[in-house]
């Protein structure tokens, strides 16, 4: 892995590396050569290990204490809001958790857009990173549904109907899941038993994340192929550790902001009723960030349509990697990209609202222009952007930009970079 | 470049935070009262929480349950206070039905501090055919499950009116500006003078209301404080610390600036 191997001092660090090379791995990680300029958005990856931590360490303690059962789960998290040690904590903590992770992950997705980071030779980096999302919203789906609330009942029984679309088989496949003809005791106890394997599959997934990251090495804000190490780089230990923690600690500190000052906001008041199979919610709302997809799921007035819609949506993030022709990684240096960039973030950002508001009428309408700019951005702009864009000169390293006085006075030297060249 | 990227951050975050407010909409008509309860450093106030119990007992108790609650929650620290002699007295004059004893029969036995609250109804269907239908919800989490919160069960109660005179109702059902519809199946159930108050204060409708609704509040979240003061404290930590892996990271990065 690394470009010198390690050889530990003493003799039984030696014996025990022989067989099981993890102190040469953790020489790997602490010298593994870094792109100096990383700014604060390539910080989300340490801050979404902390979250994914948090809700597995919350989520054990939690689970001593959860009842999954139709009739008691409800009442099984009052116990541990009153009565357990510190449960009221452990519980806003794992709750709120869910939606800070979410929050996290967006702006970690957000930021391979912008800066290019899903591009050859990342790719894979990127196929796991959507899989373990995919996941995220599986698990996350799964545990609002267990305090067995009147949103946890209603949104899981719309989420799951949503199979019956498929054709044919859809009828049986929602009763399979179902475990019964209605969302009942034995779904419940399935998406617990899920929603604890889940985030396991995502760690295994991390690993993989992180792995196939350490083979070309991180992307940088520039975008630009850089030697490693060289003066370009810094050792990951104690350079990006520290500044990791500093964002960490930004992070933690709007994490408590929510969990000790207004941990019920991220949530619906609805899901402090008991689940009623009778008697419906006026207005069926998935969690914040589930709501884009929701509302593209809508905007179609076909069932099959709208399902196969919300999952093409996520399809064309997988394949984005091929689909944005551009060989620039980095949205500096391609000037009509990055408005287009922009303008993508507003509209996922107006889906969520979207999704938020009922289907009907001028929401709908929007909701419907919003779902189609959303792939023609991915099926239309991103290929064909690159035929027309004119991007500007890249640098040749990290530390040569900086002597020129910064990125945005970079014309000099085009004799010897060009676009073609890159 | 930097100084673009931090503009339309701004504006994202600004466009994000005018979407979610859009996205959940506070009630605005509701009316609002200046809680002791609300904010960070947020308390509950001892002698209200007592007098809020003392109108669950004799008003609500007859039709909404607490069932998540225990006689010796009202003693715990957070809450009504009540010392624990109090807590055995209010226990003690409610009656439980306990057993099979050694006979097999069951019995009934004043109540203990570690009992739940009693049920007025004995199951969900009684509760709703004394009720003309409609179910008197439990109100153990009623503060949580309503958006709004404390000020929309505040204004639920100080929300009962003569009808409109274009505005049909059926008979037992009540108009009250404040809920869906605005119609609702129970009756004002507060009026002026219409319990004493042990500790004298005067039991005006608004007083015992938002008596009734600081002890539902803390009903429904009943480390409230503790949460608080831990938040705080919490977060002074951390500020504390960030403070210094600030400096520590400044001082470590200080070897690669230099070489710029």
């Amino acid at each position: 892995m690394s470009e010198h191997e390690y050889v530990p001092n003493s003799k039984a660090g030696k014996w025990f590396n022989d067989r099981l090379p993890l102190l040469s791995l953790g020489a790997h990680l602490s010298d593994y050569p870094t792109p100096k300029n990383l700014n604060y958005w390539w910080t989300f990856g340490g801050i979404l290990t902390f979250c994914l931590i948090t809700q597995i360490v919350t989520g054990i303690v939690l689970a001593m204490h959860y009842v999954a059962h139709a009739d008691l789960a409800f009442e099984s998290v009052e116990k541990i809001m009153r009565d357990v040690n510190y449960g009221w904590l452990i519980r806003y903590i794992h709750s709120n958790g869910a939606s800070m992770f979410f929050l996290a992950v967006y702006i970690h997705i957000f930021r391979s857009l912008f800066f290019g980071s899903f591009k050859s030779p990342r790719e894979l980096i990127w196929i796991i990173g959507m899989l373990i999302y995919i996941l995220m919203m599986a698990a996350a789906f799964m545990g609002y549904v267990l305090p067995w609330g009147q949103m946890s009942f209603w949104g899981a029984t719309v989420i799951t109907n949503l199979f019956s679309a498929i054709p044919f088989v859809g009828e049986s496949v929602v009763t399979w899941l179902w475990g019964g003809y209605s969302v009942d005791n034995p779904t419940l106890t399935r998406f617990f038993s899920l929603h604890y394997l889940i985030p396991f599959l995502i760690l295994g997934l991390v690993v993989l994340h992180i792995w196939a990251l350490h083979i070309p090495g991180n992307n940088n804000p520039i975008g630009i192929d850089i030697k490693k190490p060289s003066k370009d780089t810094v050792p990951f230990h104690p350079y990006i550790t520290v500044k990791d923690i500093f964002a960490l600690l930004m992070f933690m500190i709007i994490f408590a902001g929510f969990v000790f000052f207004s941990p019920n906001v991220l949530g619906h008041a609805d899901n402090y009723i008991p689940a009623n199979p009778l008697v419906t919610p006026a207005h069926i709302v998935p969690e914040w960030y589930l709501l884009p997809f929701y509302a593209i799921l809508r905007s179609v007035p076909d069932k099959l349509g709208g399902v196969v819609l919300m999952f093409g949506a996520l399809f064309v993030l997988i394949i984005l990697p091929w689909l944005d022709t551009s060989k620039v990684r980095s949205a500096v240096f391609r000037p009509v990209y990055r408005h287009f960039f922009w303008i993508f973030v507003v509209d996922v950002l107006a889906l969520g609202y979207l999704g938020a508001m009922p289907a009907e009428g001028v929401y709908l309408f929007l909701a419907r222009i919003t779902t189609t700019y959303y792939f023609l951005h991915f099926i239309v702009v991103l290929p064909f952007l690159s035929y027309f864009e004119k991007t500007d000169p890249l640098p040749v390293s990290i530390s040569e930009p900086v002597l020129t006085g910064g990125f945005s006075a970079v014309p000099a030297r085009t004799d010897r970079v060009t676009n073609e060249k890159i | 470049m930097k100084k673009y990227n931090l503009i339309k951050l701004l504006v994202t975050v600004f466009v994000l935070t005018f979407f979610y407010g859009k996205a959940y909409p506070a009630n605005k008509e509701l009316l609002k009262i200046d809680w002791s309860f609300a904010g960070i450093t947020g308390k509950f106030e001892r002698d209200s929480l007592q007098r809020g119990y003392q109108v669950y007992n004799e008003v609500c108790a007859s039709c909404h349950s607490m069932q998540y609650l225990s006689y010796r929650n009202l003693s715990q620290k957070g809450g009504p206070e009540f010392t624990i002699e109090e807590v055995k007295a209010i226990a003690a004059s409610f009656e439980v039905e306990d057993g099979p004893n050694s006979d097999g029969d069951m019995f009934t036995r004043p109540a203990r501090p570690s009992d739940h609250f009693i049920n007025p109804y004995t199951n969900v269907n009684a509760a709703i055919a004394s009720n003309g239908g409609a179910y008197p919800p439990d109100m153990s989490v009623l503060v949580k499950a309503r958006p709004g919160g404390a000020n929309y069960i505040y204004s639920v109660l100080m929300g009962y009116e003569d009808k409109p005179a274009d505005f049909d109702l059926d008979v037992g059902v009540y108009y009250n500006k404040y809920m869906d519809g605005k119609k609702i199946k129970m009756p004002s159930p507060l009026s002026d003078d219409l319990i004493e108050y042990t500790d004298g204060t005067k039991a005006t409708q608004a007083q015992m209301a938002k008596d009734v609704t600081a002890f539902l509040t803390w009903a429904a979240e009943p480390h409230l404080e503790a949460r608080h003061r831990t938040g705080t404290k919490v977060i002074i930590y951390l500020i504390i610390l960030a403070t210094l892996v600030y400096f520590s990271m400044k001082k470590i990065w200080s070897r690669v600036d230099a070489e710029k």
